[in-house]
């Protein structure tokens, strides 16, 4: 059987006190995007640094393309490009500048202006760093992770913070590098990011992947059920939604009642009454088909954001 | 590796010259100094000239100390040197990039300085330019090679800018930059035999003045080589990328190494008394009077 592209194996780092990552393990095959979906401080960042070679496990294997990122040097750093969560550069330096002087450390070099033009920086090739709009910076970035037409590319978090307008421009783009067979591992905290972009994804918490498989496989955990979420105008007794008809979970989330069903229409005539009975009253009422945000909390209990 | 290092050469030269507070410390600065001791300090007496420009210099080439670090620092804590690192990039062609740019944008500062005191204040020779490109150029590599030791073995900026303010204050008081040494009590000229600035300011002052030989100044030269050797050694094996590295105890003992060639080249000096004697008579020279407890000079 052929070595996966990514292996990760047993992987464990501390940071002092902190247990970031607690045995991660996952493989990646060529030309697959796989995702890292978990919340802020879930080890997912930890575990993309290592392979990148920025950061030293404890324990546990990490290969990409077959060289450990850790003692392979310049030969690995030629196979992989990379976007980190924040990226910054001086401010000084021009736009095509920095792609030429990162095109040029490499024995292997994609073509800066057609990186230009592709990520639509043409007009901004003169541009310092410092004039680019937060959009614009991501795309230098991700312009950037290319010039060297890299194996494997890394994105971590990679639409963070950015308003929706640009983070379709940068799907578009991820959705290329898929069309063009490239190995993308990425992070996200952005359940649609996951389930549009993702071959496959692993389910991160708490430095432990606790779910792994494509977006549909996961989804078939929570098939047959609808997230129903709730604002009342007072609080109700605990417990009390989940013996609803039809509800296998029940959760509050800042103020919102998250319920799972599998008998919705059933599950709202029940609420209707309950809250009639308790004199209590509806203020909204949203419906959900399953997503990966209803397997994150079945699993954990928790929404990915909070 | 040579590569890497000329294209981060270049690209640093040109952020240098972007920047307007390049001008401002690097050029406007020494000239301001320059034109203040000669018009204020020696009163406009060309004999004095010389003696200013090799000091004026010497704070020119001193100032790569400042910059280096502080532009160290700033990239590691914005987290510049980490985009730097996830490329085929060594710390060796990084930190040496710094050290070449700087000096490319010291040396014609520093001629110009010298075409300022030839042609502004009438300086009656050039000095020997042999001595003063030799001092010049090991010089920035030597005091950039120990700001990037500041900037390694610091965590903060407000920590480098505090460690820097106390060494630059040693560097400019006890070397004769700013201050005589001739003028300073035995004790305190003996200390001065322990600083770098020392060997970089007496050298270039004797290189203006043509008080010494060029044999004479293969002294300065070498204990600056020397340190830059050990310095730049040091600061590749403390170099971080990461702002959120701290600095290793064992840091403290490599810097404690980096300043192993002054401390012998110093207690060489106590030991020889040669160089206070030189740098006692070379002003003596100057000002035409011997110094207290000396006797007065032949000229």
């Amino acid at each position: 059987m052929a070595e996966p592209i990514i292996r990760v194996e047993n992987l464990y780092k501390n940071y002092g006190a902190v247990e970031a990552l607690r045995g991660v393990s996952f493989a990646v095959e060529e030309g697959e995007v796989f995702g890292l979906l978990g919340p802020n401080g879930a080890g997912k960042t930890t575990t993309v640094e290592i392979l990148e070679g920025l950061r030293t496990p404890d324990r546990g294997v990490a290969r990409v393309c077959g060289l450990d990122p850790e003692r392979t040097g310049e030969q690995f750093k030629e196979t992989i490009g990379a976007v980190l969560q924040s990226t910054a550069l001086p401010d000084k330096l021009r736009v095509k500048e920095a792609l030429d002087l990162f095109a040029n450390f490499y024995r292997r070099r994609a073509n800066t202006e057609q990186l230009l033009s592709r990520f639509q920086l043409e007009e901004k090739r003169n541009a310092f760093y410092s004039q680019l709009s937060g959009g614009q910076k991501q795309r230098l970035a991700l312009a950037m992770a290319l010039v060297n037409d890299p194996q494997v590319v890394f994105l971590d978090e990679p639409t963070a913070g950015l308003d929706p307008q640009v983070r379709r421009e940068i799907y578009d783009i991820i959705e290329e590098l898929k069309r063009g067979k490239k190995t993308v591992l990425i992070t996200t905290h952005y359940i649609e990011e996951a389930e549009r972009l993702c071959d496959r994804v692993a389910i991160v918490d708490q430095g432990r992947v606790i779910a792994m498989g494509t977006p549909r496989e996961l989804k078939q955990r929570s098939a047959g059920k609808t997230r129903i979420e709730v604002r009342l105008a007072r609080p109700v007794v605990n417990g009390t939604l989940g013996r609803l008809e039809g509800v296998s979970d029940s959760r509050e989330f800042d103020g919102a009642y998250v319920l799972h069903s599998s008998s919705t229409p059933q599950t709202i005539v029940a609420l209707v009454k309950q809250l009639e009975a308790e004199k209590n009253e509806l203020q909204s009422l949203e419906m959900f088909s399953p997503s990966l945000e209803d397997v994150f909390i079945e699993l954990t209990g928790r929404r990915l954001r909070e | 590796m040579l590569k890497n290092t000329w294209l981060l050469t270049m690209i640093r030269l040109r952020l240098a010259l972007r920047n307007r507070a390049f001008f401002f410390f690097s050029l406007a600065m020494p000239l301001i100094f320059l034109f203040g001791f000669v018009v204020l300090v020696a009163r406009n007496d060309r004999q004095w000239v010389p003696y200013i420009l090799g000091s004026v210099m010497t704070m020119t080439v001193m100032g790569s100390f400042w910059g280096l670090s502080v532009q160290l620092v700033t990239f590691r804590e914005q987290g510049i040197l980490r985009r730097f690192r996830l490329a085929p990039v060594g710390a060796g062609p990084m930190l040496a990039s710094s050290i070449l740019s700087n000096y490319f944008l010291v040396l014609p500062v520093v001629a110009f300085e010298l075409l300022v005191c030839r042609f502004a204040f009438h300086m009656h020779s050039l000095g020997n330019l042999w001595a003063m490109f030799a001092l010049v150029t090991v010089g920035s590599a030597t005091f950039a090679s120990l700001g990037l030791i500041v900037a390694s073995v610091t965590n903060t900026m407000q920590e480098t800018q505090m460690i820097n303010n106390l060494i630059w204050m040693g560097f400019i008081f006890l070397s004769g930059t700013t201050v005589p040494l001739a003028v300073f009590p035995g004790w305190m000229q003996r200390v001065s035999l322990f600083i770098p600035a020392q060997y970089l300011a007496t050298g270039l002052q004797s290189a203006a003045t043509k008080f010494a030989t060029g044999y004479e100044m293969i002294e300065d030269v070498a204990a600056l080589g020397i340190g830059l050797a050990v310095a730049f050694e040091v600061s590749r094996q403390l170099f971080r990328w990461e702002p959120e590295a701290k600095a290793p105890r064992r840091a403290k003992l490599w810097v404690l190494a980096a300043l192993v060639p002054f401390l012998a080249f110093g207690t060489w000096e106590t030991v020889t008394g040669k160089r206070l004697n030189h740098i006692n008579r070379n002003f003596q020279m100057l000002t035409g009077r011997a110094m207290p407890g000396q006797a007065p000079p032949a000229r």
